[in-house]
């Protein structure tokens, strides 16, 4: 399966971006001080055009772009994350015992994961984090509750399609109860299709943290790409035409999105052979 | 956000039937039993999109009378007799009674903000946003799957791996930002590029005539109406694209070939209409992503539509318009669903069948 997914380029080439922009936001306190990120003191003028000082310019506070942009990209990563872990463990939950049980259980389940599916994804998730105190973690749980009925649908179609193998059978002959068949049959079938969604959820994450902390519903004390956004177009920065202060959250979100997509992409086709031989 | 597992339904799954099959065609219509067992199923949505819209925004932190109020000097007694208008002076089991017989009547409460009833807020706003998501899905579905199906029909060349590329990478943009590059590029003007566009409004005041309006008009539409259409585009491609491509190989277009058809009525006669099910169905589904981009769109550039209204009521918070809008939203995209679900026995008899 590695082997295969090696020879994907899309996918080889998003997942070495993702090590990398990884590797630098973890590395980011080594070299960016609190100092650097401070509004009040900040180390440079605001709204400057980059300079061989501040090679992307300031920001509004006067903040140098580069730092505000590596900075931004340890929550985003941390919210698509956990975000993702909180959709696709739901996902899966939701997905393996409908699968299992089957009967009533998998209706009542599979219409609550439709009603979930079509509802306006950004209407719920903003009605969420304003309901609940803003700030990150409501957030991670605003987009977790609304990003799951995806993952849910293909692992309940995973779990029906595992479990008429004869092996599950056997299992339930030899007296395996509902746990057991879920945690020791089902779950590691599933485990590789939802790694597949949950690269896939990851990049809508992102792209919804991005979109909540714009509209004000994330902690603006945090540097994200969303709140330098946000800021950036309180103090009109666009209108100004300030567009080293635009573009390098704007193209970050755009190249993490992008390349936690390939990967999944890379993956759903390694898994899934049907579509393999088609793209 | 995976397109070709999320939001394409079973239907999809029922083996290609070549050309449907003209007995089939001539069967009942659509079954009784499929369109009471849909009407029954929106109708269970409906309900419980009205359970949620209570309880989400009545658990708001923040108390909207002291929103509403804030920076004038308020006795208690005047704060006490506004939670008394509001009925929000009430326990929560009996505003729940308030609240469903009043939906049931149709009345969606009154708006702290704008102190008129938020039917009639939506009303003169949905017409705005009707205009732009309607004009943006019209022409992003034409693009798309036009694109789609050349892309799948020749699948691998490099034209449909550079337009799979740029759907990819609409599809990871952020509304937002993408509507505030427009609004830098197009219309402040940005290096040799002119500002051309208005940066917001439906129209400008003090322009008269027909044919000036008309323009003015469009002027105003072009930019929110691009962002939409970038934002829609990449998924009417890319599900085109992938049920297309379980078309292609099958046995029926190489039957059609052998036949002597030319390549283009393979594909136009044969191919398209199959996979034209989850084509339509991602139209009427889309809705719930195009309400999303409107809300950003029209935030931006101040249309006045249902999304710039939200926006605003989330700022108050204005419960009663955020629930009515929740409400409006969610009951918009069920409707468009049920219409879709009783659309596919017309559009495609395989599922009259089954």
């Amino acid at each position: 399966m590695i082997a295969d997914f090696r020879r994907r380029r899309a996918g080889m080439v998003g997942l070495g971006f993702l090590v990398l922009t990884a590797l630098v936001a973890l590395a980011a306190p080594l070299f960016i001080s609190a100092n650097d990120l401070s509004a009040a003191f900040a180390p440079g003028l605001p709204r400057r055009a980059p300079s061989g000082h501040f090679l992307l310019g300031t920001d509004a506070y006067g903040r140098s772009m580069v730092d505000v942009t590596i900075w931004g990209a340890r929550i985003s990563l941390t919210v698509g994350v956990l975000a993702t872990l909180l959709a696709v463990g739901i996902g899966a939950l939701v997905g393996v015992v409908a699968g299992h049980f089957g009967g009533w259980t998998d209706t009542v389940l599979m219409r609550v994961t439709d009603w979930f599916l079509v509802l306006p994804v950004l209407v719920l998730a903003t009605a969420l984090a304003s309901v609940l105190t803003p700030g990150v973690g409501t957030v991670v749980v605003a987009i977790g509750v609304t990003a799951w009925p995806t993952t849910a649908r293909v692992v309940r179609a995973q779990t029906l399609s595992v479990e008429s193998r004869p092996y599950i059978e056997r299992a339930k002959a030899l007296g395996g109860g509902h746990w057991h068949v879920m945690r020791v049959h089902i779950l590691p079938n599933v485990m590789p299709l939802m790694l597949a969604q949950a690269t896939l959820t990851v990049s809508a994450a992102i792209l919804t943290e991005a979109t909540l902390a714009f509209l004000g519903l994330s902690d603006p004390t945090k540097v994200s790409w969303g709140t330098t956004l946000q800021l950036a177009r309180s103090v009109g920065a666009f209108s100004a035409g300030e567009w080293w202060i635009l573009m390098p959250p704007g193209v970050a979100i755009v190249l993490v999105a992008l390349a936690f997509t390939l990967v999944g992409r890379a993956l759903e086709q390694v898994l899934n052979p049907r579509l393999q031989e088609r793209m | 956000m995976s397109i070709t597992a999320s939001a394409l339904p079973d239907t999809a799954a029922v083996p290609p039937a070549p050309q449907g099959g003209a007995a089939a065609r001539r069967g009942p219509v659509i079954p009784l039993r499929y369109v009471v067992g849909r009407l029954v199923g929106a109708a269970v949505s409906m309900l419980a999109v009205v359970f949620t819209g209570f309880f989400l925004f009545r658990v708001v932190p923040g108390d909207p009378v002291r929103s509403l109020t804030r920076g004038r000097a308020m006795t208690n007694a005047q704060l006490a007799t506004l939670r008394h208008q509001f009925g929000i002076d009430k326990p929560l089991i009996s505003q729940f009674g308030d609240y469903t017989s009043r939906i049931v009547r149709g009345d969606l409460g009154t708006s702290y903000q704008y102190k008129t009833s938020v039917s009639s807020l939506i009303g003169s706003h949905v017409w705005a946003t009707v205009y732009l998501v309607g004009t943006a899905t019209l022409i992003s579905a034409f693009l798309g799957l036009r694109i789609g199906v050349r892309s799948a029909w020749r699948n691998g060349s490099r034209s449909d791996r550079a337009n799979t590329g740029i759907a990819l990478v609409l599809w990871s943009m952020p509304t937002f930002w993408l509507a505030l590059i427009m609004i830098m590029v197009f219309s402040v003007g940005f290096g040799p590029i002119p500002g051309m566009f208005p940066t917001g409004g439906m129209s400008s005041p003090n322009v008269h005539g027909l044919f000036p309006v008309i323009w003015d008009h469009f002027r105003h539409l072009v930019l929110p109406c691009l962002t939409l259409v970038a934002v829609l585009y990449a998924q009417y491609l890319l599900t085109m694209r992938a049920t297309l491509l379980e078309e292609v190989g099958s046995d029926y277009l190489t039957t059609a070939r052998a036949k002597g058809l030319r390549e283009d009525d393979v594909r136009r006669k044969h191919a398209v209409p199959n996979s034209m099910l989850p084509a339509v169905t991602l139209v009427f589904l889309n809705l719930g992503t195009a309400v999303s981009g409107s809300i950003l769109a029209e935030t931006i550039f101040s249309w006045p539509g249902l999304g710039s209204l939200f926006y605003e009521a989330l700022t108050v918070p204005d419960q009663p318009l955020l629930e009515g809008l929740f409400i409006f939203f969610s009951a918009a995209v069920i409707v468009m669903n049920l219409l879709a679900e009783l659309l596919y026995p017309i559009l495609d008899p395989r599922v009259r069948t089954s």
